[in-house]
């Protein structure tokens, strides 16, 4: 850490417990209050080079390795383009049901492990404990039945997605136009062994999650939190849909800025902000341009966006979160806990309804179409909206591709959750433990996937630093 | 249940960022060895689950790549509380841990760092000097695998995040390998 007199800019690098390399800086003005704080993110774009002039077909498998934290997603978007390509977007139901199954296979493991990994600690022990404890070795010390349930939830879902995609990891399940493989009744009912364990744990993390946002609601409303848009996929019929469907945006007040957009067409109402200080670019909805048309992906947008859920207990978990704020957008930063928990009980319902389906086990598994040679593939990942946009030539090559990941639909608003955090818990021109500890606690709310950079042994992930209005840096702090 | 004569092999990266894949890759090569007795896995990281996997074996191997150091290093490591924990990863000593706070599993654990070079391409292939490494690694554990002579193979113990260098002798070989 470095201080000079007169200073005035925090930064704050590596943000433990998130992934990747982040750096957060805090920029005072001439009365040494906060002018803003900025999330700076390691983003590589590199990555969409990467993928032009490969067959377009090996572009589902290929997207994997953008990220370790939510390849299927990926694989899933990329899929869904490709279909589109092969004019296959018509799938059969054995393979969409598959696709569905990994997709909610999915969103269970990655809930499951945000919560009793990374926000458990900071609920059970609270903001302020010491970070040698406020981890999930603390939890697992102090409450090792939670603990035990957050590990078994996360490898429940991993074998979803092991018997859907065939690996654990690089799955090549889905392909143009289908997948290559069912699900056998031996693996449907090696799931359905554990299923309604499954269905217990997750109503009760529900609950935790729930009581503890409603007797601190006080703590926690102001809490980096901020009026905003919303952005998310709904079905036809208004209701939740993580896998398919079409585009909706709302205002902080719930008024619809445009609904049942065919997301082919996304580029017509969504724009990319370039800004020199970030690698990661700052989607607006174009009609608003990118001042007020930035928005929140994720789970606290998903349950805003929506008008139902179309199982019966996340269903009525949604009805008691949007009686909260009596029907309108809630816009608690810390809300997203609640409603990725209400997602989390919605992805094993389905995952059920799924695992009793025979559709599941049919032969029919691809079809093709009057080829295209430009898709764009969508689909609610964990942390959000994920768009995967691809042009191919003639001869099979993928000639463009574009990506805005769940993470950069959130990042006006976590710079946003940062700079309110910093206005409301910076003092003098120190980060305090307390600070840092917020800061951190603000931006996992989005659960976000800071860099799909590697993780070799000697790689540090996060930075804070404090700069003075004439520039200077007066305190940084890493949090190793 | 535990069954101390098992070896859990897990070998993580990304192969999608050239040398980093070469814990997947020795992981791959270890599979095809069909040694009896040894479990192999592979991810792009460590993750909580892997605490129960953990847990059901007598001997646990980590294999992952190193930015520094010999070729490569095998040494024994411990479990840590205060080990680092990601986001969505979690490092070997503090999976330990858990695994010893969860399922009061405590396995007689081992690090193989093996060096790589490039980390930042989008490719999906090893550098020349990571394939060297991963292939002179492989020779060394094979025979370690097949007698489970891991304790007579391994550097000495140390705290998870010590370079391998530190383990090692001045001419940037691996003590017990060069022997």
């Amino acid at each position: 850490m470095t201080k000079h007199d007169g200073g005035q800019r925090l930064v704050i690098e590596p943000v433990t417990r998130v992934e990747g390399h982040g750096k957060v800086t805090i920029d005072l003005d001439e009365h040494r209050k906060v002018k803003r704080a900025r999330l700076h993110i390691v983003e590589f774009r590199g990555f969409e080079r990467f993928i032009q002039g490969r067959p377009f077909w090996e572009v589902p498998v290929l997207v994997q390795r953008l990220c370790g934290i939510c390849p299927v997603s990926h694989h899933l978007a990329a899929a869904k383009a490709m279909d589109r390509i092969v004019g296959g977007e018509n799938l059969t139901p054995t393979a969409e049901k598959v696709r569905r199954l990994m997709h909610y296979g999915q969103f269970f493991q990655s809930h499951a492990l945000h919560f009793f990994h990374l926000v458990s600690p900071d609920l059970l022990f609270g903001f302020d404990a010491d970070p040698a404890i406020r981890n999930v070795i603390g939890v697992a010390k102090k409450f090792p039945e939670l603990a035990v349930q957050g590990v078994m939830m996360r490898k429940y879902g991993q074998e979803i997605i092991r018997i859907t995609a065939g690996k654990k990891i690089h799955g090549t399940g889905a392909i143009p136009g289908g997948v290559n493989k069912n699900v056998s009744i031996e693996e449907r009912d090696f799931l359905l062994k554990d299923l309604d364990q499954m269905v217990a744990w997750s109503r009760a993390a529900l609950k935790l999650c729930k009581d503890y946002t409603v007797e601190h609601l006080k703590e926690l409303a102001p809490f980096g939190s901020f009026d905003s848009n919303h952005l998310a996929l709904v079905r036809a019929d208004g209701a939740m849909d993580l896998y398919h469907g079409n585009l909706r945006a709302i205002d902080a007040a719930g008024k619809k800025i445009f609904d049942q957009v065919d997301y082919q067409n996304y580029a017509d109402y969504i724009a990319e902000e370039v800004r020199s200080w970030s690698y990661m670019k700052f989607p607006f909805i174009k009609s608003l341009g990118p001042a007020k048309g930035w928005y929140r992906v994720g789970p606290l947008a998903r349950v805003n966006v929506c008008d139902s859920i179309d199982t019966p207990e996340a269903e009525a978990a949604r009805k008691e979160f949007m009686a909260l704020t009596n029907g309108a957008p809630n816009n608690i930063s810390m809300a997203y806990h609640w409603t990725r928990m209400i997602e989390l009980l919605h992805s094993i319902e389905k995952i059920k309804e799924l695992l009793h389906d025979h559709d599941l086990q049919g032969e029919d598994l691809v079809v093709k179409g009057a080829r295209r040679n430009e898709a764009v593939g969508l689909i609610e990942a964990p942390r959000g909206t994920l768009f995967h946009h691809y042009r191919v030539d003639d001869n099979d090559q993928v000639v463009m591709a574009n990506l805005i990941v769940s993470t950069t639909n959130n990042n006006e608003p976590m710079n946003r959750a940062v700079t309110k955090v910093a206005e409301d818990h910076l003092s003098g021109v120190t980060i305090t433990e307390g600070l840092l500890n917020r800061i951190e606690v603000a931006i996992r709310a989005y659960d976000p996937c800071l860099s799909c950079a590697t993780h070799a042994l000697g790689a540090m992930p996060l930075v804070v630093e404090l700069r003075a209005h004439s520039g200077e840096i007066v305190d940084r702090r890493v949090q190793a | 249940m535990t069954n101390a004569g098992n070896v859990l092999l897990i070998g993580y990266g990304n192969p999608g960022r050239r040398d980093d894949g070469l814990g997947p890759a020795f992981a791959q090569a270890a599979e095809r060895m069909d040694i009896p007795g040894v479990t192999v896995d592979a991810g792009y990281q460590l993750t909580v689950e892997d605490a129960a996997a953990i847990a059901e074996h007598g001997v646990v191997v980590f294999v992952d790549a190193d930015r520094a150091g010999p070729p490569f290093a095998l040494r024994r490591i411990e479990p840590r509380e205060d080990g680092r924990v990601a986001s969505h990863s979690i490092a070997p000593d503090a999976l330990l841990a858990l695994a010893g706070a969860l399922f009061g599993a405590r396995p007689e654990s081992y690090m193989l760092s093996v060096r790589g070079y490039d980390f930042e391409s989008f490719e999906e292939s090893l550098t020349d000097g990571a394939a060297a490494n991963l292939e002179a690694a492989l020779r060394f554990m094979a025979p370690v695998l097949r007698e489970r002579s891991f304790r007579a193979a391994a550097c000495e113990s140390a705290p998870f995040g010590a370079t391998a260098a530190a383990l090692c002798n001045g001419d940037g070989q691996c003590k017990k390998a060069s022997r």
